[in-house]
C-alpha cells in the first residue's frame, strides 16, 4: 500500500473511528445514568 | 610482570579509547534532562531516571545494553514486553476520577477531537519521507500520553522509542506554554466568558462502577489490538471506583507506579545511545511531536466551538484545548485562561470532564489505529 492510501485511510478512518467510538461512550453513559440515578440526598433530620 | 601492569593499566583506559564522540554530547544532554527534573521541575519523575539512563548507556566499554548488560535486562524484561507501560495504567486508572466526565458525558466528544493530531501528524510524517509504522511512532507523541506512546512505539518502531518518549513527556510538561497562544488565536473575548452550567447531575456509584466495565468491553470489541491498554486503565478504574480492593488500588497507584516508573525511565535512557540518537531524525521526531501537539490543542478549540453553537452557546470552546490526555494540566490551563477573562468563571470541573475524555480518547485512538493497521495488514 502506497504512503499516500495509507495516510489518508488513516486519518478518516482513525478520526472518524475515534470520534464515532467516543460518542458511543458519550451515549452508553447517558443510558448507565438514567438506568441508575444517582440517590437524592435525604433531607435532614428535622429537630426540635 | 610489566607486560601484565600495562595490560591492567589498558583495561582502566578501555572506557576513554571507546568514546565516541557522540557519547559526551548525549551525557550532556543526559545532564540537561537532569536540570530540568530536577531544577525546574519538569516530569521529575521520569526524566530523572530518564537522564541518568541516557548518561549510563553513554559510558562506552560497560555493556549495560549488551546482553545480560543490567539495563538490557530491564528494557527486555518491560519495554519490549510492553509489561511498563501497562503497569502504569493500571496505577493511571486508579488515580483518575472520571466523575466529572460522567456528570456531563457529551464532553467525551471533546476528547476525541484532542487526538485529531495523531493522525494528521502521521499523515505529516508520510509525507516527510518516514516509513508507515515510524510515522505511526511519530504520530503517537500527539496522544500526550506517555504509557501509549511507550505501548505503541516499543511494539512497531522501537528504534525510535528514545526520541518518542523524551518527545511525548517533554512536551506534556511544557502544555502550560503551548496552549494558550493557541487557545487565545482562535477564540474570541465573548466565546471564553461564556459561562457554562454549574449544576450537573452526578453520576451514582452503581454507574461509576459500570463505566470501566462497559468501555472496556465495547471499546475492546471496537479496537480489540488496543486492549491491553484500555483493559488495563479501566482495571486501575473499577478497582477505585468499587472500593472493594482498596489494598490493591493503593499499590496500584503508590508502590506498583513509582517501581514501574523508575524502571521504565532508566530503561527508556538506555536507549538513548550517541550512535543511535544523534541523526537529523530525532530533531524531525521532535519537531513532528510539538506539531502533534499544537494540531490536538486546534482541533480540540475549534470542536469546542462547534459545540458552542450547537449547545447555543452554552459550551465554553476554551474547554476543547483540555481534550488532550495531558492530566491534569491541560485543565488547569483552560481554568487559568477562563479567569483571565471573566474572574467568576468557574470551568475547572468541565475542563477535568474534557480531560479525562482525553485520556480515554488518546487510549481509544491508539486502539483503533492498531486496530487499522492490523485490518490492512500493516501490522
Amino acid at each position: 500500500m502506497n504512503n499516500l492510501t495509507f495516510g489518508i485511510t488513516l486519518i478518516i478512518v482513525g478520526m472518524g473511528g475515534t470520534l464515532l467510538t467516543l460518542a458511543l461512550f458519550s451515549a452508553l453513559m447517558t443510558i448507565l445514568k438514567r438506568l441508575f440515578p444517582a440517590q437524592e440526598e435525604a433531607p435532614p433530620e428535622k429537630t426540635t | 610482570m610489566l607486560h601484565a601492569i600495562l595490560d591492567g593499566l589498558l583495561g582502566l583506559t578501555s572506557g576513554f579509547a571507546s568514546l565516541h564522540w557522540s557519547n559526551p554530547v548525549m551525557i550532556a544532554v543526559g545532564g540537561i534532562l537532569l536540570f530540568l527534573g530536577i531544577k525546574k521541575d519538569i516530569e521529575p519523575l521520569l526524566l530523572v531516571p530518564i537522564g541518568f539512563g541516557a548518561i549510563l548507556t553513554n559510558i562506552p566499554a560497560a555493556g549495560l545494553m549488551e546482553e545480560g548488560g543490567f539495563l538490557r535486562v530491564i528494557y527486555e524484561m518491560g519495554i519490549a514486553t510492553e509489561l511498563f507501560p501497562l503497569l502504569i495504567f493500571i496505577g493511571v486508572g486508579a488515580m483518575t476520577d472520571f466523575g466529572p466526565l460522567l456528570e456531563n458525558p457529551k464532553i467525551f466528544l471533546l476528547g476525541a477531537a484532542g487526538q485529531f493530531g495523531i493522525f494528521l501528524t502521521i499523515g505529516l510524517a508520510l509525507f516527510f519521507g518516514f516509513s508507515q509504522l515510524d510515522a505511526v511512532a511519530i504520530g503517537i507523541i500527539g496522544a500526550c500520553d506517555g504509557p501509549t506512546a511507550i505501548y505503541v512505539t516499543s511494539k512497531y518502531a522501537p528504534h525510535l522509542l528514545g526520541a518518542v518518549s523524551v518527545a511525548a513527556y517533554s512536551y506534556m510538561s511544557l502544555v502550560p506554554i503551548i496552549q494558550p497562544p493557541i487557545m487565545r488565536a482562535l477564540t474570541t473575548q465573548k466565546e471564553r466568558t461564556v459561562r457554562m452550567d454549574v449544576e450537573t447531575k452526578p453520576a451514582s456509584q452503581t454507574a461509576r462502577i459500570l463505566f470501566p466495565i462497559v468501555v472496556t468491553v465495547v471499546g475492546g470489541l471496537i479496537a480489540p489490538q488496543g486492549l491491553p491498554l484500555l483493559g488495563t486503565i479501566m482495571l486501575g478504574n473499577l478497582m477505585k471506583e468499587s472500593g472493594a480492593v482498596a489494598r490493591l488500588t493503593k499499590a496500584s497507584e503508590n508502590e506498583i507506579a513509582n517501581v514501574v516508573t523508575l524502571l521504565l525511565g532508566i530503561s527508556i535512557g538506555a536507549t538513548m545511545e550517541g550512535t543511535a540518537f544523534l541523526k537529523i531524525q530525532t530533531l524531525l521526531i521532535l519537531a513532528f511531536g510539538f506539531t502533534a501537539i499544537c494540531l490536538d490543542t486546534v482541533c480540540g478549540v475549534l470542536f469546542g466551538k462547534l459545540m458552542c453553537v450547537l449547545s447555543g452557546g452554552r459550551v465554553n470552546p476554551l474547554i476543547g484545548a483540555a481534550g488532550i490526555s495531558a492530566y491534569p494540566m491541560a485543565a488547569r490551563v483552560v481554568q487559568k485562561e477562563g479567569v483571565k477573562y471573566d474572574k467568576h468563571n468557574f470551568l475547572l470541573m468541565h475542563a477535568v470532564g474534557a480531560n479525562t475524555g482525553g485520556q480515554v480518547g488518546s487510549v481509544m485512538a491508539a486502539a483503533i489505529m492498531l486496530s487499522v493497521l492490523k485490518g490492512m495488514g500493516i501490522i
